[in-house]
């Protein structure tokens, strides 16, 4: 039996089940039922095909090891987490890197998902090109669904070439004026008082861009500020100690958030889509994408 | 020919002209043939009523009235796709989103603007000039297409290479579903908590609702844009370039190429200088900040020089590389004296097997005794074989199609897929099974099923099934004017 086999056997087709990446950010969009059996998906890189720009890896690979393999053909992917995160983890809350302006949105970085569904049957969302028409988007539904729909087994990702410079720069310019004086920086952060901006891309053009804002007051440092570990939506407050990603609307803030009003419209056509993908509600209970804040 | 009106028809009709007006609601047969394809090679569509409401009331009254008296609806945009995704199948209403082309707002400050689904794609680029933004999908299609269709299709283009399909664009849209409600979908900043029911939507081909409303991102220009045209000895050699590019650890604007069929056809067409010996030619364009323009130029040239490139070609001011681009977006123009009419494929095969994959449809073309012309999308492996042939000589017509399943059937084993932009419509349903298991299937229903539970939103479109539509047959006509 392979490792998808083996995946499936043990998620089976009846009972509540939940499944565990690195546990790193487990308690979002509420705690998984207590007695409710937890699975674990497979880990380990398939393969990494630096030409071809993508890599198949396994759910339970955990993010360090995978950029540390596609580190060494200078390749990234655009998942993010704190250390112990699973690939599984990271796409099932679908957060994006601060990073998101230059190496794009975890919705957009899966290619094909290979799951296991409800009724124990193992099923493929998307294709293994890097561009596809072919049929549903069932992979954009995957991330962020906090598992909610089916449990990831293996995936296929897009990579992403290393930049061959990357410099952090702060300082009081508005991050208004930090967006016009640059071209599509990586990142733009904003605590409050600092404009905190990534530049990436050939040395020579960072390093251009970079002495453009030091004639504003804009300094070098040695990354990003410190981020809180927990999300909010930006709703024009930004309280003590958070930090916000411009780009995405994304408060960095520390303590308890509240999940934003959703819809009632949108709302029904989530529960159709819960309802048909798993109607026993066995998969993740407890969790509701809804309930998180980000 | 117009086929029989089928009963209940009028009570229909009245009640669609009661929502938004006898001039917009059109019943004569003329009408109803016109609307009954789209610009695929599919033919023999059944329209029934044809609406043109202007606002998202209008379409929820239309998608009402279609559903009160039991008949399914097909959204329409400007009917340039080419998968058969707009062939109205068994009489239904034909709602096009045409009179929806406003560009009711544009923030430059946050790069965001709220358009129609009518709106022409490059009338809104054309609005945005002096702003230092654009809308980046630009599928060859886009002096027609609309920005509706786009997100219906998550249409491509050659510059998506870098920049993302339509879905990396569109942050959020207004549907109106089969029950007639309307949902926003997506937030205009970062993205929406819980299913991604934006992304779910790009790309369901209207069989998921009718975009009323669009918020799409818009891009600004780069500083710097370099093109570049590189000719070789074949078209393996200019794919084995573009695998070389690549694996360079560079992503172009975009990667082009023609072979020496198509380049011949459109040199005569737009008289841009291209080398007529080449077996194939390689269009690349490299964009952002200068020195790293250079340095990916300088790139291109080694990579190039290592495949046995003749000559590099690098437009020297912006009329230069209009004239470069205008010769690869009107290619379909241009073609038309090789055969009277051409069957179009669009597959995606992994582009480390770009070299092989053209030998074995070319050899696939040639045993089925067709001439074959390829233009395409080389940076992200979407293939664009055409099938060139005159459907008046005795059995052409099945050896096009033989060569057309033949050449999906090559680009599926070679670890690819169907389609790369083009969607599966009608045209290719049949192929999906080829693709994806019977849970494969079950998974991508399950996800059709929660945004139109009733089934009326463009049925019979993208799964594989026997329910016929209509008296659809496929290649007997070839629109004019088609985009790849």
């Amino acid at each position: 039996m392979n490792a998808m086999e083996d995946f499936r056997a043990e998620v089976g087709s009846s009972g509540p089940v939940c499944v565990k990446g690195g546990g790193t950010r487990w308690s979002l969009g509420g705690e998984a039922n207590t007695n409710v059996r937890v699975v674990h998906a497979p880990g380990g890189i398939d393969s990494h095909d630096p030409a071809e720009m993508t890599v198949a890896v396994w759910a339970g690979t955990t993010l360090t090891i995978l950029a540390e393999v596609l580190a060494e053909k200078r390749q990234e992917v655009v998942l993010d987490g704190p250390p112990g995160s699973t690939v599984g983890g990271s796409l099932s809350v679908g957060w994006n890197s601060i990073r998101r302006q230059r190496i794009g949105t975890a919705r957009d970085s899966l290619l094909q998902a290979e799951c296991v569904g409800a009724d124990g049957r193992i099923f493929k969302a998307g294709g293994p090109t890097v561009k596809n028409a072919s049929g549903y988007e069932l992979c954009r539904l995957l991330v962020g669904s906090l598992g909610t729909l089916a449990l990831t087994g293996r995936v296929i990702l897009r990579t992403r070439p290393l930049p061959e410079c990357s410099l952090w720069l702060r300082g009081t310019m508005s991050p208004v004026e930090v967006e016009r004086s640059c071209y599509r920086p990586s990142s733009i952060l904003w605590d409050g008082s600092n404009s905190h901006v990534c530049l990436e891309g050939y040395g020579a053009d960072v390093e251009s861009e970079a002495e453009g804002l030091a004639e504003h007051g804009m300094t070098e440092v040695a990354g990003p500020p410190d981020l809180p570990p927990d999300r909010d939506r930006w709703s024009g407050d930004l309280p003590q100690g958070a930090v916000l990603d411009v780009a995405t609307g994304v408060v960095h803030r520390h303590g308890s958030t509240v999940a934003p009003e959703v819809d009632p419209a949108v709302k029904v056509i989530a529960h159709r889509l819960k309802a048909n993908f798993d109607p026993q509600g066995r998969l993740n209970p407890g969790r509701d994408p809804y309930q998180m804040s980000a | 020919m117009v086929h029989e009106v089928p009963t209940g028809t009028d009570e229909l009709v009245a009640d669609l002209v009661a929502a938004i007006g006898p001039d917009r609601v059109l019943v004569g047969g003329g009408a109803r043939h016109l609307y009954g394809r789209d610009s695929s090679i599919i033919d023999g569509g059944h329209s029934g009523p044809v609406c043109f409401p202007d606002s998202t009331e209008q379409v929820a009254d239309c998608i009402r009235a279609a559903v009160a008296h039991g008949r399914d609806f097909v959204p329409r945009g400007a009917g340039t796709g080419l998968s058969g995704g707009a062939v109205p199948c068994n009489d239904p209403v034909v709602i096009a989103t045409t009179r929806m082309n406003q560009i009711h707002e544009v923030d430059v400050e946050r790069r965001i603007a709220w358009v129609g689904p009518g709106v022409v794609n490059l009338d809104l680029t054309r609005h945005l000039a002096g702003t230092g933004l654009h809308f980046a999908p630009d599928p060859s299609s886009q002096q027609a297409s609309t920005i509706g269709g786009n997100t219906a299709n998550n249409s491509g283009g050659p510059h998506c290479l870098a920049y993302g399909v339509t879905s990396a664009h569109v942050a959020a849209v207004e549907v109106v579903l089969s029950d007639a409600s309307t949902v926003v979908l997506g937030e205009e900043v970062g993205d929406a908590v819980g299913y991604d029911l934006r992304g779910a939507f790009v790309g369901g081909e209207g069989t998921l609702g009718i975009a009323t409303r669009i918020a799409v991102r818009l891009t600004p220009d780069p500083p710097v844009v370099m093109t570049l045209l590189l000719d070789f000895k074949s078209i393996v050699d200019a794919a084995e370039a573009v695998t070389g590019i690549i694996a360079a650890g560079i992503v172009p604007a975009a990667l082009e190429i023609m072979d020496q069929k198509v380049v011949q056809a459109v040199e005569k067409f737009v008289s841009a200088g291209y080398p007529l010996d080449a077996g194939a030619v390689l269009i690349v364009e490299l964009d952002g900040l200068p020195a790293g323009v250079a340095r990916e130029v300088e790139i291109v040239k080694r990579v190039g020089a290592d495949n046995g490139v003749g000559t590099v070609r690098v437009a020297a001011d912006n009329a230069e590389r209009e004239l470069i681009w205008k010769g690869r977006k009107n290619a379909f123009g241009a073609i038309a004296h090789i055969a009277p009419r051409y069957y179009l494929h669009d597959t995606v095969v992994p582009r480390t097997r770009l070299a092989e994959v053209i030998e074995k449809v070319n050899a696939a073309a040639e045993r089925h005794d067709l001439i074959v012309m390829n233009v395409f999308h080389a940076g992200d492996g979407n293939l664009h074989p055409l099938l060139m042939f005159d459907p008046r000589e005795p059995g052409t017509l099945e050896r096009v199609h033989a060569a057309g399943e033949e050449i999906v059937r090559i680009a599926i084993e070679a670890g690819g897929v169907l389609s790369g932009e083009h969607g599966i419509g009608l045209e290719k349903r049949r192929f999906m099974s080829l693709l994806f298991s019977p849970d494969d299937l079950a998974a991508q229903r399950a996800l059709r099923d929660a945004f139109d539970p009733l089934g009326r939103a463009n049925p019979l479109k993208v799964f594989p099934t026997g329910a016929s539509c209509g008296d659809v047959v496929g290649l007997t006509e070839i629109p004019e004017g088609v985009w790849v």
